[in-house]
């Protein structure tokens, strides 16, 4: 094999979140009353066009987590594997991994960033912008040529996007028009007019702006830094491209990880009473008077030091930063989980009242299938919406806590690592501003998509709270360590 | 009433008993005092006698729980739990690894916390309260929609970004107030201002929007039926009846936060360089001095204890229906 398949800990929990999200999704399909909220989401605008960008985002996180080591070339008859850990992503992205330059260059630049003192052909010595190894390297006069040839490549990313979009949006037509069952024309006018049930007009259009964007930084991609590169030369699109995946896994694992917990302790603590809500009470108060912040940085110091004394448990650098990123979701998980908790207590406490279960009580049904088949159905939306609604502030959360110095691992690249190693370029003179907005612009897209996606599950799904009313905000984890730290 | 506050405050205790022994549990059990040790000297400098006299100097060189060799009652005091952990309860905080004292510097640190904290925490309560009032009056317009997804959108956007963003704007090109430090008296407020500002607009998309619920949730209620059904102008009913019952879970929501303005922000402190708590932890968390980081775990728990305690107590004057029972 020219590769050997590496599943580091955190893919392997992503491929089981990816697993479970579709067995869910196969259940809800197949019942009438379960597919109801759902469809109201479907309904929703806003909602629809951020789930476009989402899987935007997914598909490259997804991309990244499947991950392999590359065979080493001429050992003779051993096979040997490279010690560097890479992903999908980085072999369709390769170009933009290896392509690096030898410090900062600005977007699109064909020249360094700062002068270089330089040997000229006849012995003398002079300072000068020198050319950039990969940033434009095919053009013969980089001062005139250079943005003819940028507009070229836009036009032609442009080109590339519109047909795309095109192919796009009459598979979509197409399949609206075997749904429905009429012609091809009606679907398409359907389309056009946006007189779907699902907002498919909005969508593609959101598609469409995508693609816009895609498209020519694909195309430009391939012979300048779109983005720029940073101190040590690396491409900055391919940071925030990498950054990705990190800050998806910390906004879904954390939540797989606080679930059992806040589920499991909370509804216990609201069907049993007695002891066992004293108890479960008294250990999310304790837990939750920590600071968020503070709890969290002292578990991750702590882990770091336990890490740094057991060097011979990981095998490479990337298997230790991504055993660091699964402390780091587990610790968010396990400080998080106080307040879902609350909340699915006090469900709890009202649901063991309710008729049915008193019914299910008389029958004798035991306790634990009670729980699992009459309450936690019941819950469930509860849980849903906690879910999605923490992963922006989770997404958040990772950028301060790697600028404190307690988030990810250093070489793991991630929004906070980003920001956190370009924090004094600003300073610079003249300053040094993409990489910063690269960081800033990526997150606010993502998390901004996500907190419309949540507000259209969140309205879906609890029609008594809408907007912003469903978890106090001092209850969620997320809230209360943004409110601690920023 | 008096009776209910010293209950409510016998409740606590249990809950710092609990968070002692989490702190215990986590700075000396996940890593003995010989790994702490280990990482503190470094690699190369690592010899069983180091670690031994680096232990002793700092009181580490003690059993964990119990200690078979002393006499009496020192069977338990001579303990690192009973010296650690125990003495964080009359706020013996101990040394930290540069040997000064970690009470002194905390309550050297509070002025400057407080100083950037109270003002944020005043002047966001007010800009925040008149934002959503204003879009609650406004409610179902162009205006309204507008400002609701201004306020998604600054959700969404890192808090560094407005640090970052903030400090490079005002002080570097405006060139308005100093980059960072901190002054004493009067002089403060120039450091104090722009931290101050940038805290507010942080929390500007969140809190605003959550309070825009709150003043629609009132107004959807009888009792403004009832006034707007008499003859009061909107201007009455918004200001005489809905912001003043708005305010009642506003405000009692933001009570638990009032403790915690001591230990300040780590993050803005950290970047305005402000000798305030939050730098203070950050420092100690950069340079991995688990005393300081430690004391002030527990010393957030305090606060917030408080604040709970303040929060229960003002329910119960907020809203007399409340029992105190």
């Amino acid at each position: 094999m020219p590769f050997k398949p590496v599943i580091l800990w955190t893919d392997a929990l992503i491929f089981l979140l990816v697993a479970a999200i579709a067995a869910l999704a196969w259940t809800v399909r197949r019942d009438e009353h379960l597919r109801a909220p759902w469809a109201k989401v479907a309904r929703s605008r806003s909602g629809m066009c951020a789930l476009v960008v989402l899987t935007a985002f997914v598909v490259t996180g997804l991309l990244d987590s499947l991950h392999y080591r590359p065979r080493l070339e001429g050992t003779g008859g051993a096979v040997n594997y490279g010690a560097e850990v890479r992903s999908a992503f980085d072999a369709l992205a390769d170009g933009l991994r290896t392509r690096t330059e030898r410090t900062y260059s600005a977007p699109l630049a064909t020249h360094a960033f700062s002068r270089e003192s330089i040997e000229r052909a006849h012995g003398t010595q002079a300072r000068e912008y020198p050319r950039l190894r990969h940033g434009g390297a095919h053009l013969e006069d980089p001062h005139g040529e250079r943005w003819p040839d940028v507009g070229r490549k836009t036009l032609a990313g442009a080109g590339l996007a519109l047909a795309l979009w095109t192919v796009l949006a009459m598979l979509l037509a197409a399949l609206l028009a075997m749904r429905h069952r009429e012609g091809i024309d009606g679907a398409l006018s359907d389309l056009v007019h946006g007189c779907t049930e699902v907002p498919w007009r909005a969508m593609l259009l959101t598609a469409g702006a995508l693609l816009a964007v895609a498209g020519p930084v694909w195309v430009l991609a391939g012979s300048y830094h779109v983005l720029g590169t940073d101190k040590v030369g690396q491409d900055i699109l391919y940071q925030t491209l990498k950054s990705i995946r990190t800050g998806l896994v910390i906004g879904t694992l954390t939540t797989l990880v606080m679930l059992p917990f806040a589920v499991i302790l909370g509804l216990m603590a609201g069907y049993f009473r007695g002891w066992i809500d004293d108890l479960v009470q008294y250990v999310y108060t304790t837990l939750s008077s920590i600071p968020g912040v503070l709890l969290i940085a002292s578990a991750v110091l702590l882990t770091q030091v336990w890490m740094d004394n057991r060097p011979e448990l990981f095998e490479t650098v990337s298997e230790r930063a991504d055993v660091r990123l699964l402390f780091l979701c587990l610790i968010l998980g396990i400080t998080g989980w106080t307040g879902l908790c609350r909340l699915l207590r006090g469900e709890a406490l009202k649901l063991r009242e309710a008729d049915y279960v008193q019914a299910a009580r008389a029958f004798g049904v035991r306790d634990a299938r009670i729980l699992t088949r009459h309450l936690l159905p019941n819950v469930m939306h509860i849980v849903l919406i906690a879910a999605v609604m923490d992963f922006s502030g989770l997404v958040l959360a990772e950028a301060v806590l790697s600028y404190i110095g307690v988030g990810v691992d250093p070489s793991m690249i991630s929004f906070g690592t980003m920001i956190n190693n370009a924090r004094l370029e600003l300073a610079r003179e003249p300053m040094v501003w993409w990489s910063l907005a690269a960081a800033f612009l990526f997150m606010f897209v993502l998390v901004l998509a996500a907190n419309l996606f949540s507000d259209a599950v969140r309205d879906a799904f609890d029609p008594r709270m809408r907007s912003s009313w469903a978890l106090p905000a001092a209850l969620r984890p997320a809230q209360r360590l943004r409110a601690g730290s920023a | 009433m008096l009776a209910y506050i010293v209950r409510r405050i016998l409740y606590a205790v249990p809950i710092l008993v609990g968070v002692n022994l989490i702190t215990f549990a986590l700075f000396f059990f996940v890593n003995t005092p010989d790994d702490i040790a280990r990482m503190q000297l470094g690699q190369r400098r690592v010899t069983p006698e180091a670690i031994e006299k680096w232990k002793a100097e700092r009181g580490y060189d003690r059993p964990m729980l119990f200690n078979p060799e002393a006499r009496g009652v020192q069977k338990l005091t001579d303990t690192l739990f009973f010296r650690k952990s125990v003495s964080l309860f009359w706020f013996d905080f101990g040394r930290a690894e540069d040997g000064r004292s970690i009470s002194h510097e905390i309550r050297l640190r509070m002025g400057p916390s407080l100083a950037i904290a109270l003002p944020m925490f005043l002047v966001g309560l007010g800009c925040y309260v008149t934002f959503a009032l204003g879009l609650a009056f406004f409610r179902g317009t162009s205006l309204d929609f507008t400002g609701v997804v201004l306020c998604v959108a600054a959700m969404s956007i890192s808090g560094l970004f407005y640090i970052i963003g903030g400090q490079y704007l005002v002080s570097k090109l405006w060139n308005l107030v100093p980059i960072s430090g901190y002054g004493d008296g009067v002089q403060a407020w120039r450091f104090v201002i722009l931290p101050a500002l940038i805290g507010v607009v942080g929390g500007i998309g969140a809190s605003t929007r959550l309070y825009r619920t709150i003043f629609l949730e009132e107004m959807s209620k009888d009792y403004v039926r009832t006034a707007r059904a008499k003859g009061l102008s909107e201007r009455r009913v918004l200001f005489g009846h809905v912001l003043r019952n708005g305010m009642i879970p506003i405000l009692t929501g933001v009570v638990v936060a009032i403790p915690a303005l001591f230990i300040g922000s780590l993050v803005l402190e950290s970047f305005f360089g402000i000798p305030g708590l939050g730098s203070y932890t950050i420092d100690a968390i950069n340079a991995q001095d688990f005393a300081i980081v430690r004391a002030m775990v527990f010393l957030g728990a305090v606060l917030y204890i408080v604040g709970l305690l303040l929060t229960d107590i003002s329910y119960t004057l907020a809203d007399p229906r409340i029992r105190m029972e």
